[in-house]
């Protein structure tokens, strides 16, 4: 598949603004639970509208890969069928609960609305960021799902979509949260960072052996069944144009296999890695920047992670698309 | 969006259907053109029509495209004056102008020196008015493009059976068993063939495909038999040899209809040698070869004439006269010549495996045999034998310019027509059958001028500019015996060179070779780029100069509808229009679109206006020819006989009173006679009215056997097609070549070949075929050039000119050299790579593409796809001049010097056919370094004054809409 | 129900597009067009088209076949690209079968061709909507058309009558005789998106001579007993 930015941007900076939503809400969990020290609601409001940017610049971004951006509306009106349509509903609910969730943070709405056996007292925030998360979980699952969904794209269609996307997201946001507490000096930098590096090594588990799996594809269709002859040796001259089509360009990355493996050989350090030696590095040295500077990293490698995602894809439509003469 | 099962055509806006006939090849399918608002909306095949049947082809469903073209020409243009020629620098003059400077010129030229004009068109289905024009003007230097063509088809096959493929005749697919297409690609005969072909393979017909390429209609064979360029003649020569020696032959054909058991005088001492016995008896004079020959009686060993009733000929043996002359029938002689052509021998010349070869033979043999059709129609032979069926051996053949495009291929064709007819195919069902006005006799009797006095200044040419000489007396030489016509056509050099050398022009113009001329009128043709060979030497030529600053060709006139490479070239370019634009007759004077079931010729009439000053080339010779006062446009005293071409076409008679003009149907005062009949003034609505074909659909009994049938040729002389009634005996042994063979070897009286040319008039003048290697290979070192290299033309681009047409460009925007995979690996390149192919006369770099579809010996590529920068509308990083290449650069256009002639043709020695498929060439892989782009490449051709400017990114084309949009 | 569909007969295919420039023409200017083209007169020319016809090369040399290969949507009876897309404007029309796109309500969010494994929706990239084959319904539905004419461009325009047009539901209609008679099938059955349009393959005439049959008793060559004798000895003139 061709990668395009619209769509590698898109799933990187919503997956980070999910990432760091998730991390808010488990940092004021943590808080409740009095695993770690209370935050102020400005930490949770600004961290809130820093997820909510990524999302919105995610959805902007979004917006370049449509032909008829003002006519997105209408991609809402096929949830019962399209992973693309859910997408569509559920990334406002998790804009709105993102923001509501900070708004609330901001306004200090926590005196408790009931409590819940002994000791949890439920909150607006505590309401809005538990159905924050379960919005994100649905929106990573949606997102995902476009993909995995998928089943002529077999790399793609394997649950493992969903896990890379929840994993890559998940941590991405964890270390951006790492990087916002140790831009302000918070002392949560090491909460987030064990998370981010957790999620980072679950992400690792779980791409590593989506690479593993695709490394070893056994792919349905072949020339065989595409033009349904029966022979061992049967090879494309003409596709029916010269001049390429949209079968070639939509579907095809036009990259060298070299540039391909260079590039997954980047996100693979750039991703895992490195942050996790940067985070490390930061607890012995309590490195202000060096958070920063591995969600930045990882962030990169996201992109590329994406970018590979799309450029391993083998769309069986490709079959028909082999040469030209 | 509106319900598409609510909208209609109609509700968008004002539809209406017009007929014409199609032009986007040579083929003249029958179309509808659909309007709305003015504008092409849909062209569809018209259902009524009898070629097409209501289907069209990729060319014919985008003539919206041609009709949109930025490449059209859209004013005359002059080259302004200091602007060398081959730049582009044109100013945009008048018709009146560009007129009153032609006759100016013209008129000159035909007061001093007619040969000084010369016309050559790249299209041959004009010709009833092109030839006509030259006649009038007396210059013989007038062709079409058949030279460079296929003109080895159409002699080689008329020269034995009266008739040949395409327009002249064609397998009767309706009923054959089994169908034997040898080198032919995408083309000739485009939606017809392939209507037919797969009707007959649904029938559960049998199609062997010959061909070193397995690509269109080859795809679809049931067998692919790939053949080495250049070899079909061994094959043929060889399956000829193994059902003689098995007795496949049908002889009752061969002895009744064809001239095998007839008596040749076989005396090497004697001047008449390989001539038919003539007994004295009295024939009429005229074209037709007269029955007063023998035959050897079986029952009475004695020689008899021929058609003797109840007489069974010898074929076979060697017979003495009563006079003591040594005979043989001609059959005998064929037998003689193939026997060293076994299957072993020509199993290592073609690639193909004996027991293939021998195969084939037997397949076509017992199919012959075996599954005779009889069909109940009673017929009379010309011998007056009634015969209360018709039957028929169901092989039919199809070749093309596979066969044709080699020096040998007069001689491979001689050989099919041989094969054609010793299994006894010809004008029968399921073989091969004649469309009107064919069956013609054996050569047809026009007959090019012969002598330099036929040319004289305000005098018309005494003769046809083209003709079919039948003797060396019909030669077209001076005393010395040299060429008269500017391409040395009807010369010693080629003599039966029916279609002219126009390949050859250019360069002899260029060298003053006879004689240098004036003004060259191109119409149609490309001649600086596909059309010739040798395209980078001929685009110098062009712009030669003598050292006085003369261009060595002083004036070039090109009339064409589109900004080709060629019009770079001219001081003077006439607009013209395109098909929907225009009148134009398919006319029985020229290459009707005849049927087998009898004659078929059909108009064009506008659909729309013409663009800007375009103006048709019929309407521009007509204007010139009433602005020259010749006699055919002239009344007697001294007005203009036409007022434009649709009168000419009404009211143009042969010559008065004849009834014959340019179109057969609905003639006479009110249109109830057809063929021959007074001008009829409505004629052009009553076509128009009839699906603009005319078709007369011939008795039953006159659809076979009409070489020798006669009824219909009884029939066909009282509607003006021929002036014989005469039996057209096929031609197995051609006494015609064995009379320039006679004359080349000294014996024969009267004209002789010139010193250098004796030996090779006598090699190829073989009254019987022979196999011979391709002239160029016998010049070339072939271990440095071990590869042929052909092309073909796509069908979606087959006879067009549609690189100008975004939707037909998109399919072939460049093309490749497809390789069989084991030329690449021999030679260090893989699939896709830039690659050199360098023939000894030059080089191209381009692209490569494996290919198990070509046999491992031959190289070849989609021609004509490659385009000069800048030309044909297109911009100057077109795919057409980056990747696209011309094959053309490695083909020369003459031989190299040897005895025979310094300056001889790289063409058939027999016709002037253009050896294009003889070329010999090396591959190998373009240094790393070098560019990817193909080579070579020309400086951009810039827009032309009045051609539209380079269109935007965009084109979305909806009719009724676009032409308001821009 | 009626499921209308092309049957294509790759037996007689000999790949000369008029199929993919009679669409062309029809539906630039028809209910689902226009189809642009970039670049029309420059470098690497595109555009949009709903059939096209592509050429594959089966087996070695010398036994080669040319395989040419008219593609265009396959109306599916499970149209994958249907359900993903998100606003409804890719539909299977109940009547007919049809799958069409109301090019009012695509977003060009390309979903559905990735939901597609044959590569049979193109983007205009002019208008950025989804389109693709109609079966000409502007055509096949105009009663103002003659029953002759009211089927898709592509089927009256076929020299070869390689393709097919009817209703595949029909036991009875032309097209589903030739899926039962001539071995019709699928494309990447793989999928099950049960496409409507099917393509029957290749067959082959071959004929099979007899070592015996290649002579008969009336061979011509019998007419030509040609030994002569012209005075030389001869056993018959020494032994005894």
């Amino acid at each position: 598949m061709h990668p395009t930015f619209s769509v590698i941007f898109l799933t990187t900076l919503i997956g980070a603004g999910q990432g760091l939503f998730l991390a808010m809400v488990t940092g004021q969990l943590y808080a409740i639970a009095r695993f770690l020290p209370a935050q102020t609601d400005q930490f949770y409001a600004i961290g809130s509208l820093v997820a909510l940017v990524l999302l919105v610049t995610g959805l902007l971004a979004s917006f370049f890969h449509l032909g008829h951006p003002e006519r997105a509306w209408r991609a809402a009106t096929k949830w019962r069928t399209s992973w693309l349509s859910r997408e569509v509903i559920v990334l406002p609910i998790v804009m709105f609960l993102v923001f509501a969730y900070g708004a609330a943070h901001w306004l200090g709405l926590t005196m408790p609305l009931f409590r819940v056996g002994e000791s949890l007292q439920v909150d607006a925030t505590l309401l809005l960021g538990l159905f924050g998360t379960i919005a994100s979980f649905a929106l990573f699952v949606c997102t995902a799902m476009i993909y995995g969904g998928v089943r002529f794209i077999q790399e793609w269609h394997t649950p493992l979509t969903v896990t890379n996307f929840l994993f890559l997201g998940a941590a991405s946001g964890f270390m951006l949260a790492a990087a916002y507490s140790a831009y302000i000096s918070n002392p949560l930098v090491t909460f987030f960072g064990t998370w981010a590096v957790i999620l980072t090594l679950t992400g690792l588990a779980s791409r590593s052996a989506h690479l593993v799996r695709n490394a070893q594809m056994k792919y349905k269709s072949t020339v065989q069944t595409a033009i349904g002859v029966r022979h061992t040796v049967i090879a494309q001259k003409a596709q029916g144009a010269t001049g390429g089509s949209f079968n070639t360009r939509e579907f095809f990355h036009g990259q060298k296999q070299t540039t391909i493996e260079t590039v997954r050989l980047l996100f693979m350090v750039l991703v895992f890695p490195i942050p996790i030696l940067l985070i490390g590095a930061a607890y012995i040295t309590s490195s202000p920047t060096l958070p920063i500077l591995a969600f930045v990293i990882q962030y990169v490698g996201l992109m590329a992670e994406r970018w590979s995602f799309f450029a391993e894809a083998k769309h069986p439509q490709n079959l028909y698309y082999q040469s030209v003469a | 969006m509106q319900d598409p099962v609510a909208y209609s055509d109609g509700l968008v806006g004002r539809v209406e259907m017009k007929e014409t006939t199609c032009y986007m090849c040579a083929c003249r399918c029958g179309i509808r053109v659909h309007l709305r608002d003015g504008e092409v909306r849909y062209i569809d095949g018209n259902p009524k029509h009898p070629l097409n049947k209501g289907v069209i082809c990729a060319k014919g469903s985008s003539g919206i495209m041609k009709q949109y073209s930025p490449a059209r020409i859209t004013q005359p243009l002059r080259r302004k004056k200091n602007a060398e020629r081959g730049t582009s620098e044109f100013e945009v003059i008048s018709w009146e102008e560009a007129f009153s400077l032609l006759t100016e010129r013209l008129a000159k030229l035909r007061a001093e020196d007619p040969k000084k004009f010369a016309l050559f068109t790249g299209r041959d289905q004009m010709q009833a008015l092109t030839g006509m024009f030259a006649k009038q003007f007396g210059t013989p230097n007038y062709a079409a493009h058949g030279g460079f063509c296929s003109v080895n088809m159409a002699a080689g096959l008329i020269y034995t059976i009266g008739g040949s493929f395409w327009e002249f005749g064609g397998p009767d697919l309706e009923r054959a068993k089994l169908f034997v297409m040898i080198g032919t690609a995408e083309d000739h005969h485009s939606n017809p063939l392939k209507i037919d072909l797969a009707a007959f393979k649904r029938r559960g017909g049998r199609f062997i495909s010959v061909n070193p390429i397995r690509t269109g209609y080859s795809a679809i064979a049931d067998e692919w038999v790939p053949i080495k360029p250049g070899t079909d003649g061994a094959l043929l020569l060889a399956i000829t040899h193994e059902i003689i020696k098995l007795g496949l032959y049908d002889r009752e054909f061969l002895t009744q209809y064809t001239n095998a058991a007839e008596l040749v005088i076989d005396d090497p001492e004697r001047a008449d040698h390989g001539l038919f016995y003539r007994a004295e008896m009295h024939v009429e004079e005229g074209c037709f070869d007269p029955q007063n020959k023998l035959w050897w009686d079986r029952e009475l060993n004695i020689a008899i004439s021929t058609h003797t009733p109840g007489v069974d000929p010898r074929l076979m043996g060697n017979y003495v006269l009563e006079d003591g002359t040594p005979v043989k029938p001609s059959f005998q002689l064929l037998k003689e010549r193939v026997e060293q052509y076994t299957p072993e021998w020509a199993s290592p010349i073609t690639g193909i495996p004996a027991e293939t070869i021998r195969r084939l033979a037997h397949e076509m043999g017992v199919t012959a045999r075996d599954q005779k059709i009889e069909l109940p129609i009673p017929w009379t032979d010309c011998w007056d034998n009634e015969h209360n069926s018709v039957t028929g051996n169901p092989v039919a053949f199809h070749a093309m310019r596979g066969m044709a495009a080699h020096s040998n291929g007069f001689q491979t064709i001689r050989a099919l027509g041989v094969l054609m007819t010793i299994l006894g195919t010809i004008d029968r069902p399921g073989g091969f059958r004649h469309k009107a006005p064919y069956p013609r006799p054996i050569p047809p009797c026009p007959k090019p001028p012969n002598g330099p006095e036929a040319v004289q200044p305000n005098t018309p040419l005494d003769g046809m500019p083209l003709g079919w000489p039948s003797k060396p007396e019909d030669l077209f030489v001076d005393g010395e015996g040299e060429a008269i016509r500017i391409d040395k056509a009807f010369s010693w050099e080629y003599p039966l060179s029916v279609h002219g050398l126009m390949h050859n022009v250019i360069t002899n113009a260029w060298r003053g070779d006879p004689y240098p001329i004036d003004t060259l009128l191109l119409f149609m043709a490309n001649m600086a780029w596909n059309s010739s060979m040798n395209t980078g030497e001929i685009r110098k030529m062009l712009v030669d100069k003598h050292p006085d600053g003369e261009y060595k060709i002083p004036f070039i006139v090109v009339c064409d509808a589109f900004s080709s490479e060629t019009v770079a070239f001219a001081d003077l370019v006439l607009p013209d229009t395109t098909y929907l634009e225009r009148h134009d007759a398919l006319s029985m004077l020229d290459r009707p679109i005849s049927e087998y079931d009898g004659p078929v010729d059909a108009v064009r009439v506008p659909v729309l206006k013409p663009k800007g000053e375009c103006k048709p080339f019929q309407d521009v010779l007509v204007e010139l020819g009433s602005r020259l006062q010749l006699p055919a446009f002239t009344n007697a005293d001294g007005s203009r006989k036409y007022r434009d071409y649709p009168d000419l076409i009404v009211n143009y008679e042969t010559s008065p009173g004849s009834g014959i003009g340019f179109l057969a149907g609905w003639r006479g005062k009110s249109g109830d006679q057809f063929l021959k009949g007074e001008p009829n003034p409505r004629q052009w609505e009553m076509y128009v009215q009839n699906n603009c074909v005319f078709h007369y659909e011939l008795p039953h009994s006159y659809q076979y056997m009409r070489n020798w049938n006669k009824g219909y040729l009884h029939w066909a002389r009282a509607h003006g097609m021929v002036r014989y009634a005469e039996p057209i005996t096929l031609h197995l042994y051609s006494e015609v070549l064995q009379k320039f063979r006679l004359a080349a070897e000294g014996k024969r009286p009267g004209r002789q070949p010139p010193e250098r040319l004796r030996e090779r008039v006598a090699t190829y003048f073989d009254p019987l075929p022979f196999f011979y290697d391709p002239l160029e290979a016998q010049v070339t070192d072939l271990r440095r050039y071990p590869l042929n290299a052909l092309t073909q033309r796509p069908m979606a681009m087959y006879h067009s000119w549609d690189s100008q047409n975004a939707w037909l460009r998109q399919i072939h925007s460049h093309n490749y050299l497809f390789v069989n995979p084991g030329v690449g690996l021999a030679n260090g390149f893989g699939d896709g790579d830039w690659i050199w192919v360098e023939s000894p006369h030059g080089r191209v770099r381009c692209m490569c593409r494996f290919s198990e579809a070509v046999e491992p010996g031959t190289v070849w590529t989609w021609n004509a796809i490659g385009k000069a920068a800048g030309a044909w509308g297109l911009g100057p990083n077109a795919d057409e001049s980056r990747k696209g290449f011309l094959l053309n650069h490695t083909i020369t256009e003459e031989l190299p010097p040897s005895a025979a002639g310094a300056h001889l043709s790289n063409s058939d020695p027999v016709t002037g056919q253009a050896a294009w498929f003889d070329v010999r060439v090396r591959v190998y892989k373009a240094a790393d370094g070098e560019e990817a782009v193909t080579s070579p490449q020309f400086a951009p051709m810039p827009r032309l004054p009045g051609q539209e400017k380079q269109r935007g990114q965009w084109q979305a084309f909806v009719a009724g809409l676009f032409g308001k949009k821009s | 129900m009626t499921q209308l569909a092309l049957v294509i007969d790759l037996n007689v295919c000999v790949g000369c597009h008029a199929c993919v420039t009679s669409c062309k023409e029809w539906n630039t200017s028809g209910w689902a067009g226009p189809l642009a083209d970039q670049n029309p007169y420059d470098g690497s020319p595109t555009g949009t088209f709903f059939n096209r016809v592509q050429t594959f090369e089966v087996g070695k040399f010398p036994r080669t076949e040319t395989v040419h290969f008219p593609k265009s949507c396959l109306h599916c009876e499970e149209p994958p690209c249907v359900p993903v897309c998100p606003t409804g404007a890719s539909y299977k029309r109940p009547d007919n079968g049809i799958v069409l796109v109301d090019y009012d309500k695509c977003i060009g969010c390309k979903y559905c061709s990735w939901a597609c494994p044959y590569g049979a929706r193109e983007l205009d990239e002019l208008q950025q909507v989804m389109k693709k084959c109609t079966l000409c319904i502007d055509r096949i539905t105009d009663a103002k058309l003659s029953d002759r004419d009211r089927k898709p461009s592509c089927v009256l325009a076929c020299p070869a009558s390689a393709r097919l047009f009817g209703d595949v539901h029909d036991p009875d209609s032309e097209v589903s005789i030739a899926i039962r008679e001539r071995g019709g099938y699928q494309l990447m059955p793989e999928w099950s998106t049960k496409p409507s349009n099917h393509y029957l393959p290749r067959r082959k005439t071959v004929m099979h001579i007899g070592q015996d049959e290649l002579t008969r008793v009336d061979n011509p060559l019998r007419k030509e007993d040609l030994t002569t004798y012209t005075g030389e000895e001869t056993l018959d003139d020494v032994a005894w």
